[in-house]
């Protein structure tokens, strides 16, 4: 049996009600999971990959 | 044959190495490698292009969650290319993903800043996201590939 980090401590996942979700947009690919004993949210974790990043364009020789 | 007027791309590489210096009194002169760190902030806060440096206002707090966020894994230098004769890139990204581990962090959050703690704590870049909370788990932000369109950082000519 897996056992998941919570705000309770190590808990059997057998005991937990499992959410999962993710977005996908221009931005980003973001999964979560989160597990739920008894109505509380005992533990959530989120991962995020970046897709779109700040970029300088316009760098420029002066002409004489 | 012509000459084209052009920035160097090798130029735009070299500014992400501090190789060169336009200042007046140049202060810097150090072989080591300077850190890097990721610091997460609320969604509350306000940091953009007018950030200067890392601060602690508007930084996420909570268990497991180290002030200063954590350091950037940098393994992998600029690489500068030309896409033409007046044009090229340069660019760099972490060499691992930042992760935040075992942390609570209840107040939604939705942005990172990468900064110099070397260098004063000089900011680099803001990056954001959809707003965020971890209970007693871990927040992972993957780095996108090294490339002249998707890195981290770019620094480009067209």
């Amino acid at each position: 049996m897996a056992t998941v980090f919570t705000t309770k401590g190590d808990m059997d996942e057998s005991l937990l009600e499992k959410r999962e979700g993710n977005i996908d947009n221009d931005n980003e690919y973001t999964t979560w999971v989160e597990y739920w004993h008894e109505g509380e949210l005992v533990h959530r974790s989120a991962h995020v990959t970046l897709k779109q990043m700040p970029s300088f364009i316009g760098g420029e020789a002066a002409s004489f | 044959m012509a000459n084209t007027q052009s920035m160097c791309t090798s130029f735009m590489g070299e500014l992400m190495t501090a190789t060169h210096n336009f200042g007046t009194a140049p202060t810097r002169g150090t072989s080591a490698a300077d850190t890097f760190k990721g610091a997460l902030y609320l969604a509350s806060a306000t940091y953009n292009a007018s950030t200067t440096a890392y601060s602690a206002t508007g930084e996420v707090s909570g268990t497991n969650y180290t002030a200063g966020g954590v350091t950037v894994t940098n393994a992998t230098a600029p690489t500068a290319t030309n896409s033409s004769a007046t044009a090229g890139v340069a660019y760099w990204t972490p060499s691992a993903s930042l992760t935040y581990s075992n942390v609570t962090l209840s107040t939604a959050f939705d942005a990172v800043l990468i900064y110099n703690s070397s260098q004063s704590n000089k900011a680099v870049s803001v990056h954001t996201f959809g707003s965020q909370t971890i209970t007693a788990g871990t927040f992972t932000l993957t780095m996108p590939s090294n490339t002249t369109s998707t890195a981290l950082l770019r620094l480009s000519t067209t």
